[in-house]
């Protein structure tokens, strides 16, 4: 048989928890150009421990970045439809970095510091490119860091919240898209309540140089497991989140991804972002195509490429994410489809290597979100 | 009864002119939870390294290739309700199919136990 697997490219970097990882009998893979853990003791028992408990996630390959000066969070706007401005200090809001033709270049997390400055962490697989388009676009008067001294852990499930308060008292006061700067023996922690997993939990911002040390005292916690990106995968499927790269990209708009709650009123009303009059068009006349959550008949899980076909067999759409539910036992996928046939409960046909499977649009999440607000 | 393995990481067990095809431990450790299998019907004709099978773990579908040639006797209905047989017993439940070899002479370029286990060691 064939192991489709990515092999450890040379040129990948190692992250701070490389060696605590492997350790820790990870398989690492080749992922976003570093050496990253897909799995531990396998990706089913991690997903489900994670639903029940409390799983430590390694995101330090996601890009964190400062955005400071006098009127950085009006420049954003210029690049992003969320309402930055009206972001209060030490809460965070979902946006979208947009091309001049409304397509997404990457999603991403925005919060206010208390200085006023924003935290804004991109995807891994972006990260340059993002920086790189910020250089660009944003005025000389605001400075951006790219905060590579840092690492990210995420620590998720329903028991994550209580673990971790116990060796930083005071995060259970932080609800669902809100931070705050605590300490940690002696380094500052940036910990924010948000996740990829549905599940409550935290993101922490923590110096690389101590990222192994506060790793190893959050898996003493009873509750918590290491989990790989396997499972990071199959949860935030599970919990309708799309991935850039895969479910979003530059030819993907917000309305196409059915992300036009990130959107708000100020900004739809006055414009003033990439992309604004064709989103506009888009949000009135409705989208060509729409991502949709599929419950797949039978067994098989259909994956990323499968096509979607009208009942002539012509294509009209592709699935962009898929695979196992580890919860619901049974395979789940999400697709683009023609708004047509976008309404939960419409029958789709789709083809992947040659095999016709039918599928059903299911409302999303396909496993309810379990945030803390 | 004699085993056989390929640097696919099949095996195939052989008694007289039929025998039993499955992927190896090794195979199922590097694959991770199986939670779909493809086995062929009885009466299928397949071809020495072609794809006869196929094996869906969480992240990712992988063929099964035939180790020799040969008309499947019987495919195993237990890994439909249960595809996790291939993880828990790779070399026993878990078999995908048995044959009728048509060339019993193709055994020959296969490994044995031991060769498999020195090709795997150097993975």
């Amino acid at each position: 048989m064939s192991v489709a697997e990515a092999e450890a490219e040379i040129q990948d970097r190692a992250l701070a928890l490389d060696a605590w990882h492997r350790r820790r009998g990870a398989r690492m893979v080749s992922f976003a150009g570093y050496q990253m853990p897909i799995q531990y003791e396998g990706i089913i028992a991690e997903h489900l421990w994670t639903r029940a408990h409390a799983g430590l996630f390694d995101v330090s390959h996601m890009g964190q970045l400062k955005i400071s000066g006098e009127g950085a969070d009006v420049a954003l706007e210029a690049l992003l439809p969320g309402d930055i401005q009206g972001i209060a200090a030490n809460r965070i809001r979902y946006s979208l970095l947009l091309a001049e033709n409304g397509g997404i270049l990457d999603d991403l997390m925005v919060t206010r510091l208390p200085s006023g400055a924003l935290y804004v962490v991109v995807n891994g697989a972006t990260k340059y490119d993002d920086i790189a388009h910020l250089h660009e676009h944003l005025p000389e008067t605001v400075t951006l860091n790219h905060m590579d001294e840092q690492a990210l852990l995420a620590l998720q499930g329903p028991e994550a919240v209580a673990a971790f308060a116990r060796i930083v008292p005071g995060v259970a006061a932080l609800t669902f898209m809100t931070a705050g700067e605590f300490r940690w023996e002696d380094t500052p922690l940036w910990i924010s309540r948000s996740g990829y997993t549905g599940e409550d939990g935290l993101e922490i911002s923590v110096p690389a140089d101590r990222a192994e040390t506060l790793a190893e005292r959050i898996c003493a916690e009873p509750e918590v497991k290491p989990i790989g990106l396997g499972a990071r995968d199959s949860l935030r499927l599970e919990a309708g989140l799309p991935l850039y790269g895969h479910d979003l990209d530059p030819k993907t708009t917000p309305v196409m991804a059915d992300l036009g709650f990130a959107i708000p009123k100020r900004r739809r009303e006055q414009g003033g972002f990439p992309g604004a009059e064709r989103i506009g068009i888009e949000r009135e006349q409705g989208p060509v195509q729409k991502r949709v959550g599929l419950l797949i008949e039978g067994r098989q899980p259909v994956r990323e490429g499968a096509l979607v076909l009208d009942g002539d067999g012509n294509e009209v759409g592709k699935v962009t994410s898929g695979g196992f539910s580890p919860s619901l036992e049974r395979p789940i996928a999400m697709a683009y489809v023609p708004l047509a046939s976008a309404q939960p409960g419409a029958a789709i046909r789709l083809e992947q290597r040659g095999k016709i499977f039918q599928a059903v649009v299911a409302p999303l999440p396909f496993v309810p979100h379990r945030y803390h607000r | 009864m004699t085993f056989y393995f390929t640097k696919d990481h099949e095996w195939i067990s052989v008694e007289g002119d039929s025998a039993t095809v499955g992927i190896t431990d090794y195979a199922q450790a590097q694959l991770g939870d199986v939670v779909f299998v493809e086995v062929p019907p009885a009466g299928t004709e397949v071809a020495k390294g072609k794809e006869a099978a196929v094996v869906e773990s969480v992240k990712a579908a992988s063929d099964v290739y035939a180790p020799v040639s040969g008309q499947v006797i019987e495919g195993n209905g237990a890994l439909e309700a249960d595809p996790a047989l291939v993880n828990t017993s790779p070399e026993a439940e878990g078999w995908f199919f048995k044959l009728k070899l048509s060339d019993p002479a193709e055994l020959e370029g296969l490994m044995d136990a031991d060769a498999y286990k020195a090709f795997v060691d150097t993975l």
